[in-house]
């Protein structure tokens, strides 16, 4: 009588165990960073679709399904969903503050991206300082100029553009 | 017996996860030297658990992990398309006309919105340059620029988004980080593994600028100069019909460009006429994708906002 009861608990144990263990993969499977200064959420898989939030660079994403080049996304906030285009997102695990541990498992393993080393800030201000002949202030104001989503709606439709959108 | 059994499972399920943690502490020391392999060539002195340890001496012969274009990031593609976009700003100065900026930014933003690529770090950004040349250029990272020149081969709407939808297809392929020689990418990775706390140190970013300063040089050679390969450069025209029909544009809009800029160009000038292929093998090779030409139909609220837009272009 107790053979079986000790069977049964080892076996629930071990049950439970792979169990966790799968669902604790799976939520890792299913996170990725944001590896864009701005990371738009959209409310619908398609270019045409309004932005309704954004995640900043580095940021972890739950995601939920895929559709063509989509992620369904959980939002910033925890609560409710979005979709973000998989340019995006990497599934590389982006380090913002790296210390030394890091930037060596960086260099030799394809699963982290250091945030704000190798080609940077600080390495365009010293090409600056050696080429002062070039103008990046326009460079400046050329990133200033943006564009909404409503701009780009309306020139599709002032245009008789026909964008179908779509998941591609 | 229960008791036993159950202190027996529990003492087995410790001995596992000893086991597995074990493993996988053996694992991170592995990755740990795979990574000194990336630096041992360059020998400096870093401490490795409490020890000053000169990696030179480590070994001479370990292999660097491999690194190619794609190991750029999106962040690091930015940086370098920044100034290239500055090297380019040194050829052709900018046309600042608000209302021709504002409608190339919307019509770019819109083609590249429907590209396979839409979201890069700094997002894409257009101008146009003040040159009668006929040119127009990407950066890595989504910074394009058409001169005015190129924007007068253009009869119609559809045939400026050709040329931008062109553009975009070169940034989304990555063509211009395919320019930076392998070299560039092994020394900037090599000085960035040496380096571990939160700023360069003046030898690491000396380092760094270098290579940083020679993938300028590999890229502009290619961009301003010599121009990509034929095969990129029909990639990049055989995306800008994807885009083009994904908008809703005509693709023979690129028809029409090439056909006005097999006109006007000049060979021997140093715009389109070197850098791409003759326009002829171009339409040549576009053909087959969109059938034969048929003329772009004129629609009055695309014309009139084009020609309002690029007046006295």
């Amino acid at each position: 009588m107790n053979r079986p009861n000790c069977f049964q608990f080892r076996w629930r144990l071990l049950l439970i165990l792979a169990v966790a263990l799968l669902a604790a993969q799976a939520v890792g499977s299913q996170t990725m960073s944001v590896q864009v200064k701005s990371g738009q959420v959209r409310k619908s898989p398609t270019f045409l679709g309004p932005v309704i939030a954004n995640f900043a660079y580095g940021d972890r994403v739950q995601i939920l399904t895929q559709q063509g080049a989509w992620y369904q996304v959980v939002l910033p906030s925890g609560n409710g969903q979005g979709w973000m285009h998989m340019s995006a997102l990497t599934e590389k695990k982006i380090v913002l503050k790296a210390g030394a541990k890091d930037v060596s498992q960086a260099a030799s393993s394809d699963e982290l991206a250091l945030a704000g080393k190798g080609f940077n800030q600080q390495v365009e201000n010293e090409y600056r300082t050696r080429n002062p002949n070039l103008d990046f202030s326009q460079i400046d104001q050329m990133e200033a100029l943006t564009v909404s989503q409503a701009e780009i709606q309306a020139f599709i439709q002032d245009g008789r553009l026909t964008a179908q959108g779509g998941a591609q | 017996m229960n008791q036993t059994s159950r202190r027996e499972f529990l003492m087995f399920s410790g001995r596992l996860a000893v086991l597995g943690l074990g493993a996988a502490a053996a694992g991170r020391l592995l990755s740990g030297c795979a990574a000194l392999d990336t630096i041992a060539q360059s020998g400096i002195t870093i401490p490795v658990a409490g020890y000053n340890i000169n990696t030179a001496s480590i070994a001479s012969s370990v292999k660097a992990v491999s690194k190619t274009f794609e190991d750029i990031t999106p962040e690091q593609e930015y940086y370098i398309g920044r100034t290239i976009g500055a090297q380019i700003l040194n050829k052709y100065r900018p046309y600042n006309r608000i209302a021709a900026k504002r409608y190339i930014n919307v019509m770019g933003q819109t083609l590249a919105q429907a590209s396979d690529r839409p979201e890069t770090f700094g997002g894409y950004h257009f101008m146009i340059q003040d040159s009668d040349e006929i040119n127009a250029l990407a950066a890595p990272g989504g910074l394009i620029f058409i001169t005015r020149g190129m924007l007068r081969c253009c009869p119609n709407e559809d045939a400026v988004a050709a040329v931008l939808a062109h553009e975009i297809g070169h940034v989304q392929h990555q063509h211009g980080l395919q320019a930076i020689k392998k070299s560039r990418l092994t020394e900037a990775l090599t000085t960035l593994a040496v380096e571990g706390t939160k700023t360069f140190g003046n030898e690491q970013l000396a380092g760094l600028t270098r290579a940083f300063e020679d993938s300028i040089t590999d890229i502009t050679s290619t961009l301003i100069n010599s121009g990509y390969s034929r095969a990129f450069e029909n990639t990049a025209d055989v995306t800008a019909v994807d885009i083009l029909q994904r908008v809703g544009y005509n693709p023979n809009g690129l028809m029409d460009m090439l056909q006005q800029m097999g006109r006007q160009l000049k060979p021997g000038r140093l715009d389109f006429a070197k850098t791409h292929p003759d326009p002829k093998t171009r339409i040549e090779q576009i053909t087959p994708l969109i059938g034969p030409y048929r003329p772009v139909k004129v629609i009055k609220n695309r014309q009139n906002r084009l020609e309002a837009a690029l007046k006295g272009v």
